[in-house]
């Protein structure tokens, strides 16, 4: 009997409510009248009232009270009962729940049930929310189902021994002998079982893994009866004879050749045969051509297999199905980097699905594209991708820009051809690149001196074009403002020349000092760059005074700042403003790691001295920096404001004399210094690193005694307020003659800044006597240990 | 397999699988989510996503979506199977099923998947021992007179 014509009159009557408040009255009253059949007991009712409460459950209702009426369900010996009982329990007790303990004995009983019906329910239910607890518990149960009985009961005991496994993992070795077993069944449901369950025995244990690639060669035959088999009714998908079976026996095949020369062997023969048989003119042989495929792939193959392989998934390519294609290129991203150039030989199809419909399917053209780029094919493909950048979904923007930077980066043949690209990026998707592209692109543009008028014609169209793109407009400001004399030049030969006067290039940046559409930061560009240019140009140099007055009234903070400094550089420091206003030298491309002793020699302007990568605000952050330096190192009578420091004689030789000191500490080798001698036994002590606060000492120990040093040991202690860490030593026995030595490295915290000394207690045995001594340190070896010459 | 949703085109949930523990909250955060993806995809796209770490498998049959989470190790095209073995079964056992039968029926949809699937993994390739098995243990469920005759525990 269904459970219920009353089940279906209360989804008819929700279903009918109008509206949400009218549903949620509905449910109320409803889950009132369960709740009250609940504690009336068994009249026959409680599976339909239980039923009821799981179709609101779906709905998204609380229905926990429903919780206790599963565990007295479950318990009931009715098979109706039973049945909706477990799908409660399935539903509304999970293992964070207490009351699924509760449940475990019950289960435990009809695990041994006479009905194999009611065993199923058991081990489904056990085996969708089997807790840690419970799978622990009845653990033997199901290894004892998995050995003696019917099939159906085999293949649901195999399935729930491998959810088992996942939550106990410490369980595999009560299954692994059975597991064996069960792969000479015929059943292919229990055959598949058995499959799923080595797959999960080997994957979680390297030695199961070992035992069970004996097993290759039969898992070879079964795969082979399949393949070659007649056709089969009960197991035939679109003549396909059961692939789920096939593709799971790839899949573990897989996992057995991998690594593994004999077992790779054995199965080559095989991969073959079902690369070569299969029809994949459905969705059935492609799965099994699909495992195949990545099977191949993973395992030692021979290259003329592996070749196939790649032919297979460039037949995907070409699929009019469009989950096919996806597939394919799915696996041909794992191989790109292995088989770079059997890719390469399909990069026109995968090019072409760039412009697909489907979203998922251009995001792995995509990948794969950017994959695929080369020093070769770089101008062909980056064509394509900027055509792609251009039109592609807004979710794949910036990975599309970022994936260019980076091809262009390393692939570039030329720099105005790089140039070039950023720019088409820029114009395109400028709202979606990183924020580092800006310095770089400055960087870049900087070492490209041939190309410096062209690109600034080049920028100057952009902006007069549209000044949205933030990135673009900040990188068109700077240029201009560097390099506006060559654009007022007016000749370049590689664009066509265009007048431009000094009035145009102050309105276009005027433009964006007053657009809305720019963010402050690019008016702090624009800003800069009007103030540059008052040095570059002759006529006009008025209006530039007047706009930065302007701004020394606005409201955001780092304008007002800056244009009352550069106010300031008009008025008191005009001598000085062509020299602080000059052409910037060619940048390095910094890393963050950039030690200041590293610099070239050009030290006219304070920026080459930063290691950061330029940012925004170019010319007065750097400055500023030197500024403090000079004031650890003793400083000038420079004025400590944040103004533009005049690089007049005296910054150049401070800053000279800044980089000898970091360049002598560079050049010196790190030195040894003999701390005791007696007996034979040596300690040296070296300095390896150290920083205003932290020093690492490593002591060396060694012997030029006949006899070998044992159970050396170093005890150390430092005054009260450094701390002292003491790393394993390399050893306890120094060889004799010198031949070896014994190191053991010591970090020292000095918060304080006190002077550091060391008191070291040496302990040794030499030819049985027992020696102990003590050393104190009082200096250490370099004088960059010394703490008053703080590091910068 | 990691769960196996069943969700009509207004976004209403019909069955929810979940193979692993999960709390409520996290559920229905991904229900939420998934069906957001899903539902807005055009008709002739490619039935694969990705999501965080899962591949999402999902068809449209009428009505319904049938959409499962999967793990990277799993083969998607033979998920696509899965999912049209598992909607040849119910078509089998209602005799030309339709979102109602499944909404109005949902215990027995339920069932039969649990004949179907455990734990995540197929148990049983053969569609006819599938449809052999529930129609068994439907004929256990006592009538109503056997009911009121069975003692009580």
């Amino acid at each position: 009997m269904t459970p219920s014509v009353r089940l279906q009159e209360m989804i008819r009557v929700i279903r009918s409510a109008r509206t949400q408040g009218e549903e949620r009255g509905i449910i109320q009253r409803e889950c009132a009248d369960i709740r009250s059949q609940f504690r009336q007991g068994d009249n026959g009712e409680r599976s339909h009232s239980l039923a009821k409460l799981l179709y609101v459950h779906m709905l998204g209702y609380p229905a926990h009270f429903g919780q206790m009426e599963c565990v007295r369900l479950i318990a009931s010996p009715r098979y109706s009962e039973k049945r909706i009982g477990y799908l409660g329990a399935m539903m509304l007790l999970d293992e964070k729940q207490d009351a699924s303990l509760l449940i475990t004995n019950s289960i435990k009983n009809d695990l041994s049930h006479s009905s194999q019906y009611v065993q199923s329910l058991a081990l489904c239910t056990l085996a969708c929310m089997g807790s840690a607890e419970m799978c622990r518990d009845l653990a033997p149960e199901i290894e004892r189902l998995l050995r003696a009985s019917h099939s159906y009961i085999k293949k649901k005991a195999t399935l729930c021994a491998v959810h088992i496994i996942r939550k106990v993992p410490e369980l595999a070795e009560l299954f692994t002998p059975s597991a064996r077993t069960l792969l000479s069944e015929k059943n292919h449901g229990v055959l598949h079982g058995a499959v799923v369950l080595i797959t999960e025995l080997c994957e979680r244990n390297p030695d199961t893994l070992v035992q069970f690639r004996k097993a290759v060669p039969e898992l070879v035959q079964i795969m082979k009866g399949l393949v070659t088999s007649s056709y089969s009714p009960e197991h035939n998908v679109a003549g396909i004879s059961d692939p789920f079976l096939q593709v799971r026996i790839l899949r573990l095949l897989r996992i057995l050749g991998h690594n593994n020369d004999t077992a790779s062997d054995a199965m080559n023969d095989l991969l073959a045969q079902v690369a070569t048989n299969t029809d994949s003119s459905k969705t059935a042989g492609s799965a099994v051509l699909y495992e195949t495929v990545l099977t191949i792939m993973d395992i030692n193959s021979e290259s003329g297999l592996r070749v196939l392989a790649v032919n297979i998934l460039g037949r995907f390519l070409l699929n009019n199905d469009r989950n096919i294609r996806y597939i394919s290129m799915t696996s041909l991203q794992k191989i790109v980097q292995t088989d770079h150039n059997a890719v390469q030989r399909h990069r026109g199809t995968i090019v072409d699905c760039l412009k697909d419909q489907d979203t998922s399917v251009k995001r792995r053209a995509l990948e794969l594209s950017l994959a695929l780029v080369s020093a070769v094919n770089i101008r062909s493909m980056m064509k394509e991708l900027l055509i792609f950048l251009s039109v592609c979904p807004p979710e794949l923007r910036s990975q599309t820009a970022s994936g260019i930077f980076n091809a262009a980066e390393r692939y570039s043949p030329s720099k105005r051809w790089h140039i070039d690209t950023i720019l088409h990026v820029l114009t395109t998707a400028g709202g979606d690149v990183r924020d580092e592209t800006v310095p770089n692109l400055i960087q870049l543009i900087t070492t490209a001196s041939e190309l410096h008028c062209y690109t600034v014609h080049k920028l100057y169209r952009a902006l007069i074009k549209d000044i949205a793109q933030q990135s673009l407009v900040q990188v068109a400001c700077w240029c201009i403002g560097e390099y506006g004399d060559l654009l007022l030049k007016g000749e370049c030969e590689e664009i066509e020349p265009v007048q431009v006067t000094e009035d145009d290039i102050l309105d276009a940046l005027e433009t964006v000092l007053q657009s809305h559409m720019s963010s402050p930061a690019t008016r702090g560009f624009a800003l800069t760059a009007t103030m540059k240019l008052s040095t570059r140009i002759t006529d006009n140099v008025d209006r530039i005074r007047s706009i930065v007055s302007i701004y020394g009234s606005c409201i955001d903070l780092e304008l007002q700042q800056r244009a009352v400094e550069y106010n300031a550089l008009f008025k008191k420091y005009d001598h000085m403003r062509a020299a602080v206003l000059e052409r910037m030298p060619v940048m390095d491309k910094n890393s963050p790691g950039h030690t200041n002793g590293d610099t070239s020699g050009e030290i006219k302007e304070p920026d080459t001295s930063k290691p950061k990568p330029v940012e925004a605000g170019l010319l007065s952050e750097p400055a500023s920096q030197v500024c403090d330096l000079l004031d650890l190192l003793g400083g000038t009578d420079t004025p400590l404001q944040p103004s533009p420091a005049p690089t007049s004689t005296p910054t150049t030789t401070s800053s000279a004399d800044l980089l000898d000191l970091l360049g002598g500490l560079e050049i010196k080798p790190v030195p040894t210094v003999s701390v005791y001698e007696k007996n034979g036994l040596s300690l040296k002590i070296q300095c390896d690193k150290q920083t205003e606060t932290e020093v690492t000492v490593t002591l060396i120990a060694s012997n030029s005694t006949q006899n070998d040093i044992t159970n050396f040991t170093l005890q150390a202690a430092v005054p009260k307020s450094v701390q002292l860490q003491m790393k394993a030593p390399s050893g306890n026995v120094i060889p004799a003659h010198g031949l070896g030595q014994v190191t053991q490295t010591v970090l020292l915290n000095n918060p304080n800044k006190v002077s550091l000394k060391m008191r070291i207690r040496v302990a040794y045995s030499n030819q049985g006597a027992m020696h102990q001594d003590t050393v104190q340190i009082d200096s250490f070896p370099s004088a960059a240990c010394q703490p008053s010459f703080s590091p910068l | 397999m990691r769960f196996l949703l069943l969700f009509s085109r207004q976004g209403k949930l019909r069955l929810q699988k979940w193979f692993t523990a999960l709390s409520d909250r996290d559920k229905k955060k991904i229900i939420r989510d998934v069906m957001q993806m899903v539902l807005v995809r055009p008709p002739k796209s490619c039935n694969f996503l990705q999501w965080r770490d899962l591949k999402i498998v999902y068809r449209r049959y009428a009505s319904l979506y049938f959409c499962c989470g999967l793990e990277q190790g799993d083969n998607e095209l033979i998920t696509l199977e899965l999912l049209h073995r598992y909607v040849e079964l119910l078509d089998q056992y209602f005799g030309n099923v339709c979102e109602l039968d499944i909404i109005f029926n949902f215990e027995k949809a339920y069932f039969i998947l649990d004949e179907f699937i455990i734990g995540g993994e197929v148990q049983e390739t053969s569609k006819a021992s599938v449809a052999k098995s529930m129609e068994e243990a439907d004929s256990l469920q006592e009538t109503m007179e056997e009911y009121l005759n069975k003692p009580t525990y």
